[in-house]
């Protein structure tokens, strides 16, 4: 009879397999929702934190701020957003006052999706600011949409309607032109397309101007 | 007692350099063109895995008697995905800005061959304590490797190392150094310049035995 | 952004998944060496990459919402159990194809373009269509550079390289060439 060579495979029955891949997986869920929790709150801290940094930034005067969505046609406020749900954001100053929205928007730029957040006050439908959230464009050229701090400033109180325009370098005469950053054309051209582009979406579902919802106190939310 | 020592120690120095695990072996290829643009992203991605290669090789070495071999891969795989979830969640808590920068290739850890190798071809076969050194030499070579790729591409592409400008103003970054094709022609330059070293040695061992051989 | 064009040539060529986002190497590297074997591994690994995309929907949309941690760990046992399934059935429904293919399968696995995919595709919210659009563009990229790399190294064969540079080492710099030639693509879909 042939010495068997291989005694584990006859020997261990399925269950047996079963089970380690069972105790595995559930001491390995275990693990991982421990991290989570762990984890949790400092992520959320500084997910919002950022976002804070970015709105402030956009909205020149607001030191409070509140999430939106649009929701059967009218803009309320909420902390949770459904999945298929876009939120901007309401800029409100220390009396509660409101100040301006900072909307997000993306869209394709020179090599890759480049994201975005712009603010805009409706009353004088002027853009405020713009932040470059992401952006993978090409380093010394097209990143230039968030290292150079002309362009990216060349949007506070930017002229929206009828749309905004990216005109040649040093041609900029109206007050809803922008200049193009010099060898970063397209990365710059895709930024403007995108604020245009994003704001026609927007714009018709923002409530007149005087009438935004009001900042809810953070005791009252339910 | 000894011996012991001298083993692990062989086994822990083997990875840093002979068989170092980017250019000897050439594993764990896909992040390490991807994470290395920077030199602080490079030893980030370095320090993930080298937490994840020690922690699997520690808990498959542990238990290996009780792990039955047909399904060896898939517990391996648990194994090693529980640890860069670990990793993944720490890294988006302890340092958001660099965890944004490797995005989802801190996941991709979890495929990097290197891994998975060293658990089927060591860890599971040795002790718990040769295991271990073993992870962290291959994991220390595999840092080091990184941080090679990482600092050469950064200073050209960039003139700077870990953010800090090196060169001043006038010095023109070679910007294909942190882009893409800059990843392979790195690498390729330096696996060519190992194997030149390879073949000069082997020359110069050649020559010093033929003159041994001729009686000087 | 919902583009489907642009989701499918950015993948394709733009940002090219093995020359752009270094997917997939370890097939790249080691099996480009004859053009034949490239286009099946090529094949293979579109069809999987394809299942992926439609996997991970499915994943996310109905089980991942509730545990979002969860997500690494279930993509990578659900890869990997596809990739199996479709070995038997591959093997079951027509042995010349297994034969021909077969051991490119496990290959896949390990394969970082797969979960790669996975992975991209949830960050960026894509919908099924999106996700299956994506995987083709994905997939015929990465077949585009393995049979661009097999092509140039079956030419090099006849030529004379000095030794040294034979071998990873010349793979990889073919490969940041080509790399550099994608990068022609960038602003394809620009409005001029």
């Amino acid at each position: 009879m042939n010495q068997d060579h291989a005694p584990d495979t006859s020997a261990v029955k399925s269950s047996r397999l079963v089970a380690t891949l069972a105790i595995a997986g559930l001491i390995s869920g275990i693990a991982i929702i421990g991290i989570y929790e762990v984890t949790l709150p400092t992520i959320t801290i500084n997910k919002a934190r950022e976002l804070r940094a970015a709105v402030f930034k956009v909205i020149p005067g607001v030191t409070r701020m509140q999430k939106l969505v649009y929701r059967s046609g009218e803009l309320v406020p909420s902390a949770e957003t459904e999945r298929d749900e876009q939120p901007v954001y309401a800029g409100y100053d220390d009396a509660g006052i409101f100040v301006g929205y900072a909307i997000p928007g993306e869209g394709p730029g020179f090599q890759d999706t480049i994201g975005i957040l712009y603010g805009y006050r409706p009353e004088q439908q002027l853009v405020t600011g713009m932040e470059v959230l992401e952006s993978r464009e090409t380093p010394g050229l097209g990143d230039k949409i968030f290292k150079d701090a002309e362009f990216v400033g060349s949007f506070r109180e930017l002229a929206i309607e009828p749309e905004i325009v990216a005109v040649k370098r040093g041609k900029k005469s109206g007050p809803n032109e922008i200049d193009t950053i010099t060898g970063a054309t397209i990365s710059s051209k895709a930024v403007v397309r995108i604020i245009n582009e994003t704001h026609e979406t927007w714009s018709a579902r923002l409530p007149p101007p005087g009438s935004e919802p009001a900042m809810t106190e953070p005791e009252q939310e339910r | 007692m000894a011996k012991q020592q001298s083993e692990s120690y062989e086994a822990f120095i083997r990875g840093i350099w002979r068989d170092n695990p980017v250019f000897v072996q050439v594993l764990g290829m896909c992040p390490m063109l991807a994470v290395t643009n920077s030199a602080i992203n490079a030893l980030a991605m370095g320090t993930a895995t080298f937490f994840v290669l020690v922690g699997s090789s520690f808990l498959v070495a542990s238990f290996k008697q009780w792990i039955p071999k047909q399904v060896r891969i898939s517990s391996f795989i648990i194994i090693i995905a529980t640890f860069v979830t670990v990793a993944d969640y720490s890294l988006l808590a302890l340092v958001p800005k660099v965890h944004k920068e490797l995005g989802a290739f801190i996941p991709l850890i979890v495929a990097n061959c290197m891994i998975l190798g060293r658990q089927e071809a060591f860890a599971s076969r040795n002790t718990v304590r040769l295991a271990v050194m073993d992870a962290m030499g291959t994991a220390g070579g595999f840092m080091f490797a990184l941080f090679s790729l990482g600092a050469i591409r950064e200073i050209l592409g960039e003139g700077a190392l870990f953010g800090v400008n090196l060169f001043g103003a006038s010095f023109e970054p070679w910007v294909i150094m942190i882009l893409p094709p800059g990843g392979f022609l790195t690498l390729g330059l330096i696996l060519l310049f190992f194997n030149w070293f390879t073949v000069k040695k082997n020359e110069f061992i050649d020559q010093v035995a033929a003159a041994e051989r001729s009686g000087v | 952004m919902d583009n489907l064009l642009w989701i499918f040539i950015s993948a394709l060529l733009v940002n090219n998944f093995v020359l752009t986002y270094f997917l997939g190497l370890c097939p790249f590297l080691g099996v480009s060496n004859s053009l034949e074997t490239s286009i099946r591994l090529g094949l293979a690994t579109i069809f999987v990459l394809l299942i992926t995309a439609v996997c991970a929907w499915i994943l996310n949309t109905y089980v991942l919402i509730h545990a979002p941690y969860l997500r690494l760990i279930t993509f990578i046992v659900v890869i990997a159990s596809t990739v199996q399934f479709i070995e038997m059935l591959i093997k079951k429904l027509s042995p010349a194809l297994f034969r021909a293919m077969g051991i490119f399968l496990p290959l896949i696995t390990t394969n970082c373009a797969i979960l790669g995919l996975a992975i991209f595709a949830t960050n960026r919210g894509y919908d099924l269509l999106q996700g299956i659009v994506y995987a083709l563009g994905a997939g015929i990229g990465f077949t585009l550079a393995l049979v661009l790399l097999a092509g140039l190294r079956e030419e090099s064969e006849l030529s004379d390289i000095p030794k040294m540079i034979q071998g990873i080492a010349m793979n990889l710099i073919i490969a940041g060439i080509l790399s550099m030639a994608f990068m022609g693509f960038a602003g394809l879909f620009s409005a001029a």
